[in-house]
């Protein structure tokens, strides 16, 4: 458990005057949280194809009562950590930058091309993982290609509406 | 117990259990939950180029991520093995009634195994859905700056507009793909 990484990175924390130490978490905590991600994300049927259709066919309330619940469970959380100001095992103050509107293109022409790719795929980053370790091994070649589009949107970047 | 666990989880149980990872990376290590920002750790580690875009330390803001990417495939086997359950997942019959008259004809996996295969693959509607749509995944989600777990749970968690508005691009996308595009596809 004390497998860390960084540790030259551990800084004594000067501005305040309160010398707290910091931390790096060791990489195992994410590991095993990513484990219970994709038990969750495979026993909750939400890496199936099959239950994307059925959402985007508003025929079942499964994965709306899912990404429902999750938020709400997220949200109460985050309230919670910024109204009692606590701070991360590290040591470090909790901040989530807020993400930029600007013209707000992105997010919608973005938006847009994700969900398409969502609906055919049937699946969004976090399932194509979780299906090739259920044995979808040809989720690779999926994962493959969207690194290379992840590459062609660095590319195209300067010339795309953001 | 493992019996249990091996049935299908409903929503309300499988719901609160994924928000709660939004606090867990928060409290870990001020982690936001974001699983497509791998896609592009991914392209920093192998193929840059010259682009800016992958010019920062990959292994500092992103190893931790990738790291808990690499537990979602190992979550993903144990559930297969450990918590296996054979039943078709029970999707509406409605969904099933449709999808049949799209000429999908197995049920019985987590995935259209006549698509979503090796032999699969080299069909057209298999190229179109595999390639063409993880494609539009990690070209879209870097665009709109984030995916599912980013905008649609983070974001709007965090009340964030810019997340809203990604959000329901990806609804409109995905209901042009479904009811348009795929009964051309397939």
């Amino acid at each position: 458990m004390n497998y860390t990484v960084e540790e030259t990175t551990i800084i004594p924390e000067g501005a305040a005057g309160e010398e707290t130490p910091k931390r790096r978490v060791g990489l195992l905590w994410y590991l095993l949280l990513g484990v219970y991600f994709g038990v969750v994300l495979t026993k909750s049927e939400v890496i199936s194809w099959f239950r994307i259709q059925e959402m985007f066919r508003f025929q079942s309330f499964h994965m709306y009562g899912i990404i429902g619940a999750a938020v709400v469970v997220a949200a109460i959380s985050v309230a919670l950590i910024k109204k009692y100001r606590i701070r991360s095992l590290e040591g470090e103050d909790i901040y989530i930058p807020p993400k930029e509107l600007g013209k707000g293109y992105r997010y919608g022409i973005g938006g847009i091309l994700f969900g398409l790719g969502w609906a055919l795929t049937g699946a969004c980053p976090g399932p194509l993982f979780a299906l090739v370790g259920n044995g979808v091994l040809v989720m690779t070649v999926a994962i493959l290609s969207a690194v290379l589009g992840t590459w062609a949107y660095a590319a195209l970047r300067p010339r795309l509406p953001h | 117990m493992l019996e249990t666990l091996s049935q299908p989880w409903p929503w309300y149980v499988a719901g609160p259990l994924i928000g709660l990872i939004v606090p867990a990376l928060l409290l870990l290590g001020g982690k936001q939950f974001g699983i497509s920002a791998n896609l592009r750790h991914l392209c920093a580690a192998t193929l840059p180029g010259k682009l800016d875009f992958f010019r920062y330390d990959w292994k500092r803001s992103g190893l931790w991520n990738l790291t808990f990417a690499a537990g979602i495939v190992l979550g993903g086997f144990l559930a297969h093995t450990l918590l296996y359950h054979p039943d078709p997942i029970a999707i509406s019959e409605a969904t099933r009634a449709d999808l049949a008259a799209l000429g999908i004809r197995d049920f019985s996996g987590l995935v259209p195994s006549q698509v979503f295969s090796w032999s699969g693959l080299l069909t057209v509607p298999g190229f179109i859905l595999i390639v063409v749509g993880g494609f539009l995944v990690g070209f879209g989600a870097r665009y709109a700056g984030g995916c599912t777990s980013g905008h649609a749970i983070s974001g709007l968690a965090d009340l964030q507009l810019p997340s809203l508005i990604a959000v329901i691009g990806f609804f409109i996308g995905g209901l042009i793909a479904t009811h348009l595009l795929l009964p051309l596809i397939l």
